[in-house]
């Protein structure tokens, strides 16, 4: 049924069509409103869901693993520092194989403190064993949500699902959404069955020491679950369209105006929307301009950007996070699926931009095309304000 | 062939260890019918190396100090799934997963009002680690971080109230219990999972290689601790002291001279006597003291 | 593809912690027990069994040697003997 809905609303409202039996938060911005929301629907008996209000988000996420481990579908959310203050148990929960749902509302980190979006929360953690997939707008959050959860408890997958969604621009924009209809939901998630539980008719100890003769198998299973899970997102996707009639096709990358094109922006989450209205507008023009967007960061589909890139002469990879002291971290995901490989784009220019939140304008992404010449930037940051760098300390 | 199918021998735990007698005693009084949540440390590391598991009740290690945490949501899920009241949930780790870094989310899950056992084995220090001292380490304690030496005799502050402060949310039941007393602390666990809503209990257990005394001295150890006053036994029920164990208190040195970790203390009578002003101030706390008649 | 993750308590057979032992052993002389069962409850290893009176024994394949139960027996009917000494009682050897 389609509606006008915040995105934290619409998110809440699938999220009660997935009947997670324990939801369990701590409220931070711009997480907020999704938690609420659903405190409410069980404070209405419209979910059956246990709803445990924590002291922190380290036990929001200690108490979904719990849930998870007691073989009950689960659901959390969170953002930015309360990503980075869960971060021990969201690697854990990776490690026990338990198919946790999460929310990420993309804030920036601290310091200096800064409630506004940008990808680098989610981003840090992109080596926890956790699938992340990044929403361009709400009725992929919402979709994303579903799908999350069909992934995660995949018998051959068991692995928690992080869908990322910009803070603000999506957790508290508006937009006509069109919200899962139970019956749906019902036919393309199924009940939830756990491989294995904490259960006193069949007793099981889980968590156990691993010592030198047994850890590195435990990394080697998720990485290869990770590789399998690539074709798995297609054929999820597949059933997705079938029930509901919305193609993500592969759910890995979506191409935007790649044929002929030959400059190529790659970026991830909602800036694509506004990429999408500048190649628009550039090929109405005659420009052969394009988009590349990443949907699935984990697993990394470095086989599919090939693909899709390897024709392209000039390519900006627009990242809204850094690794500090090293290139940016979209980028050089992407330069890797070309290292060694026979065809390749002559230039994979890096841009950074959108940190704490400043707007990525139409402006600015007139300027990473008008940038992307032959002349590679190996980094840089867009909409710098150089007046603010004059501050000195020191002798 | 085992005795215990809750707690079955091959563990490694050091001989004599009292968290080992302990851990047993408790899942035995609790029965099969439970789910434990073990944090971080001796216990975990001793009785679930890969593929071995001592346990036959399920069990699970998350992290070092979220077990009240986990508890929690495997209370939860029971609770969705109709099951609470027929299974028995347990957390439980030592004195510094659940005194320090664990405090918090045992404070949660006091507060919350979970129907949860939450067991401390308290060794008084970070034994898994190679005997650091924690919040709940004794005063004048000499330990690897808080070492006797010309300018300390030890650790520099008394334990910290963990009793007190679980007892202070309000919670239905507390109690101290000590390996040295295995039929009262059986008793306590009996008590605790007759009760619903949150429970604590915080046991005394002799670690032969961190407060170092024989292995077989584990039961002298154990119990002089109890008769000295410096680890007063008793039960709080509803926020009201409602049992203690009474004793004859003996002088503290007698528990002091049984174990190498106080002893810098013994040629010490001003170090010995704030020892003793913290046992005295136990028996007066407590109402310990047993009058003998005479 | 999963890796090491659980064990189920019927798979695991546990360390043989008995060859720990380097001084000394538990032996029940089975004259005065009484049955209270004190050396079972207190055993770190829970490897001690038996239910009825002179009938107790320590498994000495888990049997790391502490002395506890020698230490709890209320009859003194439990002696710690060298581990070198060829003292065996029946059962204890299983």
């Amino acid at each position: 049924m389609k509606e006008f809905i915040e995105g934290s609303h619409a998110i809440a409202e699938v999220i009660k069509s997935c009947q997670p039996g324990v939801i369990s938060a701590y409220p931070i911005t711009p997480q907020t409103h999704i938690v609420e929301d659903l405190a409410q629907i069980v404070a209405d008996g419209e979910l059956k869901s246990q709803f445990v209000n924590v002291e922190s988000e380290h036990s929001a996420a200690s108490v979904v693993l719990g849930a998870s481990a007691t073989g009950v579908r689960v659901y959390t959310a969170t953002s930015s520092q309360g990503l980075f203050y869960m971060q021990e148990v969201v690697f854990n929960i990776a490690g026990m194989r338990l198919p946790v749902v999460m929310t990420c509302a993309n804030r920036a980190i601290s310091a200096p403190i800064n409630i506004w979006n940008d990808q680098q929360d989610s981003i840090s953690l992109r080596d926890s064993g956790w699938f992340q997939i990044y929403a361009e707008d709400n009725q992929e959050a919402v979709d994303f949500h579903l799908i999350a959860y069909r992934l995660a408890e995949d018998k051959r997958v068991m692995l928690p699902v992080m869908v990322c969604m910009d803070g603000f621009i999506l957790t508290h924009g508006m937009e006509t959404v069109d919200i899962p209809e139970q019956d749906k939901v019902n036919k393309f998630l199924p009940s939830y069955k756990p491989l294995y539980k904490l259960d006193p008719g069949d007793p099981m100890s889980m968590g156990l020491l691993a010592d030198p003769d047994y850890y590195m198998e435990t990394r080697f299973a998720i990485q290869e679950t990770m590789r399998e899970s690539l074709s798995y997102l297609s054929e999820i996707s597949k059933e997705f369209n079938n029930v509901f009639s919305r193609d993500y096709k592969d759910l890995l990358v979506e191409e935007y105006q790649l044929k002929d094109a030959d400059k190529v922006i790659v970026a991830m989450g909602s800036v694509c929307g506004t990429i999408k209205e500048v190649v628009d507008e550039q090929r109405a023009k005659g420009k052969k301009v394009g988009l590349l967007r990443i949907i699935s960061y984990r697993p990394f589909p470095y086989a599919r950007i090939y693909e899709a890139l390897k024709d392209v002469p000039k390519v900006a990879v627009l990242d809204k996070a850094v690794s500090l002291g090293a290139y940016a971290p979209v980028a050089v995901e992407v330069k890797a699926a070309f290292y060694g490989k026979k065809k390749s784009p002559k230039v994979i220019s890096s841009f950074v931009g959108g940190l704490g939140g400043r707007d990525i304008t139409l402006e600015t992404i007139h300027e990473v095309f008008r940038r992307l010449t032959v002349k590679e930037v190996n980094f840089d940051f867009v909409d710098l304000k150089p007046e603010l760098l004059k501050e000195e300390y020191g002798e | 062939m085992e005795n215990s199918p809750l707690f079955k021998s091959g563990h490694t735990a050091c001989a004599g260890c009292g968290q080992a007698i302990a851990a047993r005693l408790v899942v035995e009084a609790s029965g099969a019918n439970t789910i434990i949540a073990n944090n971080t440390g001796c216990l975990e590391v001793f009785s679930t190396k890969y593929p071995e598991t001592a346990w036959g009740v399920p069990w699970i290690h998350s992290l070092f100090e979220n077990s009240a945490a986990v508890a929690s949501g495997i209370e939860a899920a029971l609770k969705y799934l109709g099951k609470k009241d027929a299974i028995n949930v347990i957390a439980q780790g030592g004195d510094g997963s659940t005194g320090d870094i664990g405090l918090q989310a045992l404070s949660g899950m006091l507060e919350r009002g979970h129907d949860i056992l939450y067991v401390c084995y308290d060794n008084e220090a970070y034994m898994n680690t190679g005997v650091q001292r924690s919040g709940l380490t004794p005063f004048d304690t000499n330990t690897t971080t808080s070492p006797s030496g010309g300018q300390s005799s030890g650790n520099l502050r008394p334990k910290k109230p963990v009793p007190e402060i679980c007892s202070a949310h309000g919670i239905p039941y507390v109690a101290t219990a000590s390996a040295g007393f295995p039929q009262d602390l059986t008793r306590k666990v009996k008590k605790a999972i007759s009760i619903k809503g949150p429970k604590y209990i915080q046991v005394h257990v002799p670690c032969p290689l961190g407060w170092r005394h024989e292995t077989n001295q584990m039961l002298p150890v154990a119990k002089m601790a109890v008769e000295t006053g410096l680890y007063p036994l008793f039960e709080y029920e509803n926020g009201v002291l409602a049992a203690r164990k009474q004793i004859v208190p003996k002088p503290v040195e007698e528990y002091l001279k049984l174990q190498g970790r106080f002893k810098h203390l013994l040629n010490n009578p001003g170090e010995i006597k704030k020892v003793q002003e913290i046992a005295d101030n136990n028996i007066k706390k407590y109402n310990l003291k047993l009058e003998v008649q005479g | 593809m999963f890796g090491p993750l659980t064990v189920k308590p019927s798979n695991s057979k546990g360390d043989k912690t008995g060859s720990w032992r380097t001084q000394s052993r538990p032996h029940y002389l089975h004259k005065d027990c009484i049955a209270c069962k004190m050396c079972l409850m207190i055993c770190p290893e829970g490897c001690v069994h038996g239910k009825e009176k002179n009938a107790f024994w320590a498994d000495y394949n888990f049997c790391k040697g502490c002395g506890v139960c020698a230490d709890i027996c209320p009859k003194k009917d439990i002696a710690m003997v060298a581990e070198e000494s060829p003292i065996e009682s029946k059962g204890e050897g299983r």
